[in-house]
């Protein structure tokens, strides 16, 4: 269903470049320090942000979810119809340091989180309820994100 | 000191109803679902994945429902940050008359 580009490459190796030199971070972070997000890390998840035109941060991969909200939102942009060419994953949970500054960009403290055209959408509870009251669907449609129709398809009797 | 065994879900409560004051306010702990959740090990909290229902007039000051739940994120900052906290959030944040609207559609269908 929505089984190609799991995990984008981009990303890790957008964040491995620019990332900081860690080994000399200390390992163990005050709340306060594990709350900036470095430039960094702003501008590599700027170009996550941007590597398509939907873009979930997920724990796991599309394939093999690791949590049960990201399993779930995976599959509402399936059922919508997702153009997979137009969708890329991060998974969070392969990097420490987005999987908290995510947090910070978004000021959003869960995941998953939904991105359409760099713009933040919710968790997973706002798409289901856009999953179920149509604007989801209105809003993908709109952004032109949808696996278009065949044209061969059967003709409507 | 007798102590609560939902100290979480207390503190929850108290924040949300002193600031949102809602005609609804249903918890749910749904943290026994989860218990063997990988992210879960070592965490020793029952209270750990939430679902929570508030219907609140307050909501009324943003539309829109990621700034919504922005809200409650900024009144549970603390329970949401702090190492064994809260690790999930459900949420359903209504108006009273949005509340309303959909009961009635349900009873509808």
């Amino acid at each position: 269903m929505f089984s190609r580009r799991a995990f984008a490459p981009a990303f890790r190796a957008a964040t491995r470049a620019t990332r900081l030199p860690s080994a000399t971070a200390p390992r163990f972070l005050t709340p306060m320090q594990m709350r900036m997000l470095s430039d960094d890390m702003r501008q590599a998840i700027d170009k996550a942000v941007a590597s398509a035109p939907v873009v979930l941060f997920m724990k796991g991969t599309p394939e093999t979810p690791q949590c049960g909200f990201s399993r779930a939102s995976i599959q509402i942009l399936g059922m919508q119809g997702v153009d997979p060419e137009k969708f890329t994953a991060f998974n969070v949970l392969e990097d420490n340091e987005l999987r908290s500054g995510i947090k910070e960009y978004s000021e959003w403290p869960t995941i998953p989180q939904l991105y359409v055209d760099k713009e933040f959408v919710g968790g997973c509870d706002i798409l289901m309820t856009m999953h179920q009251d149509g604007s989801l669907a209105k809003m993908l449609e709109e952004k032109g994100v949808l696996v278009p129709p065949e044209n061969d398809a059967e003709t409507p009797k | 000191m007798a102590q609560s065994t939902t100290p979480m879900e207390d503190a929850m409560r108290a924040k949300l109803t002193e600031a949102l004051k809602p005609t609804t306010l249903e918890i749910y702990n749904d943290s026994h679902l989860h218990s063997h959740h990988k992210a879960m090990q070592g965490v020793t909290s029952k209270e750990t994945h939430f679902r929570v229902v508030i219907t609140s007039d307050k909501f009324k000051e943003a539309r829109m429902q990621p700034a919504r739940h922005r809200m409650v994120y900024a009144l549970l900052k603390d329970e949401l940050a702090q190492e064994g906290g809260i690790h999930a959030l459900q949420l359903k944040t209504r108006t009273l008359d949005e509340e309303e609207r959909q009961k009635q559609k349900e009873q509808a269908e």
